[in-house]
């Protein structure tokens, strides 16, 4: 990995934290009415695996989408403002937190029913191969997804059909306040049982983005050299609430301790200190990235502030 | 001009499916056994000829999956149709086509659509019981985002395809299994029969059958049955029920003042049941009876013959709840044959 890149990926986590927590911050003055699940704490997969794509390529995420939508790409004023439910969202105020989207970075959509897009990954997969175009599609998920049934179908699905789709799956414990032992079998990995499917399986620290990116880019070629589906399980923790703003250790599902063990392993304090320390970047750097993308959030967030809203006349407009 | 030719509903589907094929390279055709020997009753068996497995493929089971595939694959400008074998297994699609396919321009609302076609065929008949003779209108109407259409003639069977494969909104067609033997004169050419738009198939003065699918069939049968009692009888085939067509339902009830709507599935909730809900909102002023439905009866669908005659809406029936709405007599069953009576199976 080059020094820029590396650079780069440090530069993207901060942007993505630096702007959700500029909005957990003005989310209790209710000028965001829709739920929001931030990805505070897991930035890592999102820019680890979106640096291994190409524009070209596509992403699909689920309801916890801001990070997956920013690290490939996604205009950042038309976020913001779809939050504020503004007619200059990217959905144009339709659509809220979890229904993200922009079509020309390659976001094409998230979902808030789990495992829906993960089958929709691999029908745009598919339709990359029929075309016999070099693309890869990624669905990005979490370990509750694991459970559904679409889940299996969409698995089996891309390894018949060997498509190019790469499947992430971002563990992070919790599926909203239920614990991953008390869910799913305790032997046997989530990342063991995509691979009895047949196809390319690892599991990587999900809070080292450089150990995302180097797994990812290695999947990635694989898919786009015709091998057909790989899957990343990366293990990461969810630091505030399941939706909404606040910290939420003191509710009795899960531990300070635990919280705070896992803040300790920030990944963008972590990269920091790689960076700094094999000197390809100085704290001055890093704090001109902080300061960068914190001016440019307010940017977005006075824009979104300042835009009008939807017109009640159109509020059926598009639905065909 | 060519001659007036005629094509069997399967056969309808089949050339439509072709004819689309060729004008559009995007499209493909993928569900559970389109490529085997009996190609879907015969409707993709000449695609599957023609185009060969890159564009007519055998998928895994996995209903829910593959309408999200579908999905997908059309988010970058394919045009899947899939085809299910029995409308009953649809419901296994219902998040992929509900909560997405019908949502997606609306909630996304970046300019892209997701045009998916999904056939789904009713078995209705020969014992095909609670799972595989149910017909799902309803259920898929009420989404808004879907078209749905359930054509009753070949024709209708052929254009409802092309404007489907052709049109920017998810499609379900639902087709039922009774009407494919079924003959008419179908256009050679790619005629588009559109949503939401209705048909007059018998014109009459007394009162108005309003019919969908099978019972629009049957309804003209009916309006047979009545004339031979001096009623004459106008019959419409809705065509598609989403969107409806209020308007061909409100000039026939000016026109005839009594509405009876027949449907292949029961009344709560359910296609007779929002007929019937334009007449009182919008064409009160016209009725001079109340309503009528005649639909299954309010159970699963049995097995056996004698109930199963029971269950579904037969011409007679139609024509009785006609003839209880002009407040005459009971009709005669003379020449009254189930459509079904000659079919010695298996679906």
């Amino acid at each position: 990995m080059t020094s820029d890149l590396r650079r780069r990926l440090l530069q993207d986590m901060i942007r993505i934290r630096r702007t959700e927590e500029t909005l957990a911050d003005l989310y209790p003055s209710q000028e965001m009415r829709t739920p929001t699940h931030f990805s505070i704490g897991q930035e890592a997969v999102a820019v680890g695996v979106c640096a291994a794509l190409e524009r070209g390529d596509a992403i699909y995420s689920g309801h916890r989408c801001h990070a997956h939508y920013l690290a490939k790409g996604g205009d950042l004023d038309a976020m913001v403002a779809e939050l504020y439910g503004k007619e200059t969202g990217c959905a144009r105020g339709r659509g809220g937190s979890v229904h993200l989207s922009d079509p020309a970075a390659g976001v094409l959509a998230s979902s808030a029913i789990l495992g829906q897009t993960m089958a929709v990954a691999v029908g745009t997969a598919l339709a990359f191969a029929m075309d016999r175009l070099p693309r890869v599609a990624v669905c990005f998920f979490g370990d509750g997804t694991v459970e559904e049934g679409i889940f299996h179908e969409a698995l089996n699905f891309a390894v018949v059909k060997k498509v190019p789709v790469l499947f992430v799956c971002e563990n992070n414990g919790y599926s909203t306040h239920t614990r991953l032992d008390v869910r799913q079998p305790a032997g046997v990995t989530i990342q063991a049982r995509a691979a009895a499917y047949g196809m390319p399986s690892q599991a990587v620290d999900g809070n080292d983005v450089f150990a995302v990116y180097e797994a990812a880019a290695a999947a990635v070629a694989g898919c786009r050299r015709g091998a057909g589906p790989a899957f990343l399980e990366c293990a990461t923790y969810r630091w505030r609430e399941h939706v909404g703003p606040l910290w939420d250790h003191d509710k009795g599902y899960r531990t300070k301790a635990e919280v705070d063990a896992w803040v300790a392993r920030c990944p963008i304090q972590a990269a920091t200190r790689r960076l700094i320390a094999d000197g390809a970047c100085t704290q001055a750097d890093v704090d001109a990235m902080t300061g960068g993308s914190q001016a440019e959030v307010d940017r977005a967030v006075a824009a979104a502030k300042a835009a009008p809203f939807p017109a009640v006349e159109d509020l059926t407009l598009g639905t065909y | 001009m060519a001659a007036p030719r005629r094509l069997t509903y399967g056969q309808a589907i089949s050339e439509a499916t072709v004819q689309c094929m060729e004008a559009d390279p995007s499209i493909f055709v993928a569900g559970i056994g389109v490529d085997d020997f009996k190609g879907i009753f015969g409707t993709t068996l000449e695609a599957h000829r023609r185009f060969g497995d890159a564009r007519v493929f055998d998928i895994p089971n996995g209903e829910n999956a593959m309408t999200g595939i579908a999905i997908g694959a059309a988010a970058v400008g394919k045009r899947p149709l899939i085809v299910h074998p029995r409308n009953d297994f649809m419901f296994l699609c219902m998040d992929q086509l509900a909560n997405l396919a019908a949502k997606w321009r609306y909630m996304f609302a970046n300019g892209t659509g997701v045009p998916i076609v999904l056939r789904g065929i009713v078995g209705r008949g020969w014992g095909q019981g609670a799972t595989h003779s149910q017909s799902l209108q309803a259920m898929f109407a009420h989404f808004p985002g879907l078209h749905v259409g359930l054509p009753a003639t070949p024709a209708d069977a052929k254009g409802l395809l092309v404007s489907a494969l052709r049109g920017t909104a998810p499609v379900v067609l639902l087709e039922n299994r009774a009407l494919y033997e079924h003959e008419g004169e179908v256009p050679e050419g790619l005629e588009a029969v559109p949503f939401g738009k209705g048909a007059v198939t018998r014109p009459g003065k007394d009162i108005t059958i309003v019919g969908v699918s099978l019972m629009a069939y049957e309804a003209l049968r009916a309006a047979q049955l009545l004339a031979e009692q001096g009623v004459d009888a106008e019959v419409v085939d809705l065509r598609s029920v989403r969107p409806l067509d209020e308007e061909i339902i409100l000039r026939s009830l000016r026109k005839t003042g009594r509405l009876v709507v027949a449907d292949t599935s029961w009344a709560l909730c359910g296609v007779s049941a929002e007929v019937a809900a334009v007449a009182a909102e919008k064409g009160f002023a016209s009725l001079k009876a109340p309503v009528r439905r005649v639909t299954p009866p309010d159970s699963p669908a049995p097995v056996s013959k004698p109930l199963e005659d029971a269950f579904h809406p037969n011409p007679l029936t139609i024509a009785r709840a006609c003839l209880d709405v002009l407040k005459a007599g009971g009709a005669s069953a003379k020449g009254v044959a189930d459509v079904q009576a000659t079919f010695a199976g298996p679906y």
